[in-house]
């Protein structure tokens, strides 16, 4: 069953400097249980996808195309408060900066027994009980002491779990996953990838996992899309993705991973920068840095086509022998 | 090598007392104590000049509080921190000021250390005009420098923090902290958030700068893959001690500490493919109340019974020092 499904979403910023197509023209589902990978550059769309989907998006920036429909139901269409309600119970957002979620001034307790109580009638004791289960699960030690600090008594890595937590609390059916685990040491990592897993199997919550570390997607995802300049330039199983980029631009970012016994060695980067969103080129926006580029690729962008296996790529010139 | 950093004994401890709310309710019988976290306890370790020290170990292990105390950001409970020779524990005193516009730190919450109401230009450059290093005319091109050497477009210096993606603001941090020209660098978490592409440009960036400015750094990371291939020694933490002290490819090669060895068979490998990922086995141990004898003795392999009541000293062997009773005699 599609748990999600987005369609052609598009989100603009409208600044003084111009219009910033921070999302243009993104397409994917997901079924229940199902754990896709959001991958890609710095600054290409991903943190603002999410922000999408939970309608999330302040001025000057809009969504300005595209459907987004969660178990069938046009989010756009939905009242503001049942939208409210959707957040953080069914649909649950774990943010890049884990002071998104907290409030600094607030207890650790206060903060998620007052979310357990949002959503459902339940005593402070038993929401508080429900607390202390979600921060053991993601590996804080002594959980039901540590519940009264605040959280700039945390550790970096300790807020991101708090904040994990939080999502897990109300069981969603759809987690969006922004970086969790970014500041976190590989135990703690597995400890919550772990978790995750267990939950995408036992209740069926699917998950969009928004990472820069392909070693988490490869692990974890059942489907990987990969980000560019404000669209997935290809999508498709994780492993087929991993093991035979089709895209230059994933190839790229696979060669560019440290150790591998290179100890010191200048790493490989993609050359040039990442564009400048407000003014993209006409064509292909990978167009200035990749090595395959043509002047086809300068004059068009590329539309997506399915290239069979359920992958899916916008790219004129792809890595031939990757596509066996 | 003499040493530029020298840590001697350095140690912080948090204490919370309880608020007059928890005291009454203890009185009532509810269960609230004073507690108190021993973040970094006695951690002695140097860095010399040009020279790149990883810092590793568990999430909550002491890293970010260490590097604080090293920065001069927070003060120290217990022990001494030399700046090239001179004594700059106590941040008040004019050596430790000296010292301080010297060493920077690059934070780990990039979004909480950057002030919102401030625009990337002048979150850059201030500091840097304010000390002299450029003038208020040229400070937007020294601005537009820094920021493409970080791979941020200068065309961006007139946004707000919040304009930003979390790499993209990642990078602000990186560049306010080179534009002072420090000498020595305590980067946290410093590049966690950014994609690999873009990792790799701002490693090369700080491994340029090395060998260009002689720049020193303290790397905390918790990707390992980063660590080996940046720093030329490492640090292992955990629970707050110091357990290994190691050259970088001895320490991937051949760690000696049971959680060091621990912590390099759990990196990921790309290769793996669909993985099936373990809780931690073992009580995950609470910096509120840490297990007696060796930190690490409830969820180690090796443990004996001295592991349980004894505290492993740091014993060093020539550039290499484990905290293990296995290197001092056995856990008989
Ligand atoms: N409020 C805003 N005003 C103008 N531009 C914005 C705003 N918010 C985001 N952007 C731009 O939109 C683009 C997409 O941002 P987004 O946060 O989605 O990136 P991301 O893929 O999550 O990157 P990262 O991996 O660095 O977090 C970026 O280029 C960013 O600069
Ligand atoms: N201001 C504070 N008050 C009380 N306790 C604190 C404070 N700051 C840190 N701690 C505690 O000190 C310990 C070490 O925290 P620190 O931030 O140094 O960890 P870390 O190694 O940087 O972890 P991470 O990898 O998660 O960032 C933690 O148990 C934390 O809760
Ligand atoms: S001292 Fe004992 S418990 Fe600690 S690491 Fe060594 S063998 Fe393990
Ligand atoms: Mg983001
Ligand atoms: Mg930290």
């Amino acid at each position: 069953m599609t748990v999600l499904s987005v369609e052609n979403l598009q989100t603009h910023f409208f600044t003084d400097a111009g219009v910033v197509k921070a999302v243009d023209g993104v397409s994917f589902s997901l079924e229940e249980g199902e754990v896709l990978g959001l991958v890609g550059e710095s600054g290409s769309g991903k943190t603002v996808t999410g922000f999408s989907i939970l309608r999330l998006v302040d001025p000057p920036g809009r969504v300005t195309g595209g459907r987004i429909l969660f178990r069938g139901q046009d989010l756009a269409k939905l009242p503001d408060r049942e939208m409210r309600r959707l957040r953080g119970n069914r649909i649950a957002m774990i943010f890049q900066d884990p002071m998104m979620t907290l409030n600094p001034v607030l207890r650790i307790d206060t903060q998620m027994i007052e979310a357990v109580q949002a959503h459902e009638k339940v005593s402070k004791a038993a929401a508080r009980d429900r607390a202390v289960q979600a921060l053991a699960r993601v590996g804080i030690p002594s959980p039901a002491e540590r519940l009264n600090a605040y959280p700039h008594q945390f550790s970096g890595g300790m807020r991101q779990r708090v904040a994990i937590a939080i999502a897990l609390l109300n069981g969603p059916d759809l987690i969006i996953a922004d970086e969790p685990t970014t500041a976190l040491d590989v135990t703690i990592q597995s400890q919550i990838l772990a978790e995750v897993q267990g939950l995408a199997r036992e209740t069926g919550t699917s998950l969009i996992w928004i990472t820069h570390d392909l070693a988490v997607v490869a692990g974890l995802a059942d489907r990987i899309a990969v980000m560019y300049a404000g669209r997935i330039v290809e999508s498709g199983p994780a492993s087929a993705i991993l093991t035979a980029p089709a895209h230059p631009y994933t190839a790229g970012l696979l060669g560019s991973i440290p150790g591998h016994g290179r100890r010191g060695d200048r790493l490989t980067q993609i050359p040039g920068m990442a564009p400048n969103m407000a003014h993209l080129p006409p064509g292909c926006a990978f167009a200035p840095r990749c090595p395959r580029v043509s002047d086809a690729c300068r004059a068009t962008a590329p539309e997506v086509t399915e290239t069979g296996a359920g992958r899916a790529l916008r790219c004129l010139h792809p890595l031939t022998e990757a596509v066996a | 090598m003499s040493a530029m950093l020298e840590l001697q004994g350095v140690s912080r401890v948090f204490e919370k007392k309880l608020d007059a709310i928890e005291k009454f309710a203890r009185t009532l019988g509810a269960n609230v104590s004073e507690s108190r976290v021993n973040a970094v306890d006695s951690a002695s370790f140097e860095v010399a000049r040009g020279e790149v020290v990883g810092l590793v170990g568990e999430s909550g292990c002491g890293k970010s509080t260490l590097g604080r105390m090293v920065a001069g950001l927070l003060p120290v409970t217990k022990g001494t921190i030399r700046f090239e020779g001179v004594d700059v524990t106590d941040a008040r005193t004019e050596a430790a000021k000296a010292a301080r516009l010297r060493v920077q730190m690059i934070f780990q919450d990039p979004m909480s250390s950057l002030n919102p109401r401030m625009r990337v230009n002048d979150i850059v450059g201030e500091a840097a005009v304010f000390h002299g290093l450029t003038t208020k005319r040229e400070m937007t091109d020294y601005v537009a420098d820094l920021m493409t050497k970080v791979g941020l477009d200068p065309s961006y210096a007139q946004r707000f923090p919040h304009q930003f993606s979390g790499g993209q603001r990642q990078r602000i941090g990186i560049a306010r902290a080179l534009a002072v020209q420090p000498e020595f660098l305590i980067c946290d978490e410093s590049i966690a958030a950014l994609d690999v592409s873009i990792q790799a440009q701002v490693i090369n960036l700080f491994q340029d700068l090395r060998r260009d400015l002689d720049l020193t750094y303290l790397f905390i990371s918790h990707d390992l893959g980063v660590i080996e291939h940046i720093a030329d020694r490492v640090v292992v933490m955990y629970l707050g001690r110091v357990v290994e002290i190691a050259p970088t490819g001895e320490l991937f090669d051949g760690p000696k500490h049971p959680y060091t060895q621990a912590l390099l068979d759990q990196v990921p490998k790309l290769e793996a493919g669909h993985r099936e990922y373990h809780t931690i086995k073992g009580e995950i141990p609470s910096p509120l109340n840490p297990p007696p004898g060796c930190h690490f003795h409830p969820r180690c392999p090796l443990a004996g019974p001295r592991c349980k009541s004894e505290a492993p000293r740091l014993i060093h062997d020539g550039p290499r020092a484990v905290a293990c009773h296995l290197n001092d005699g056995g856990v008989a």
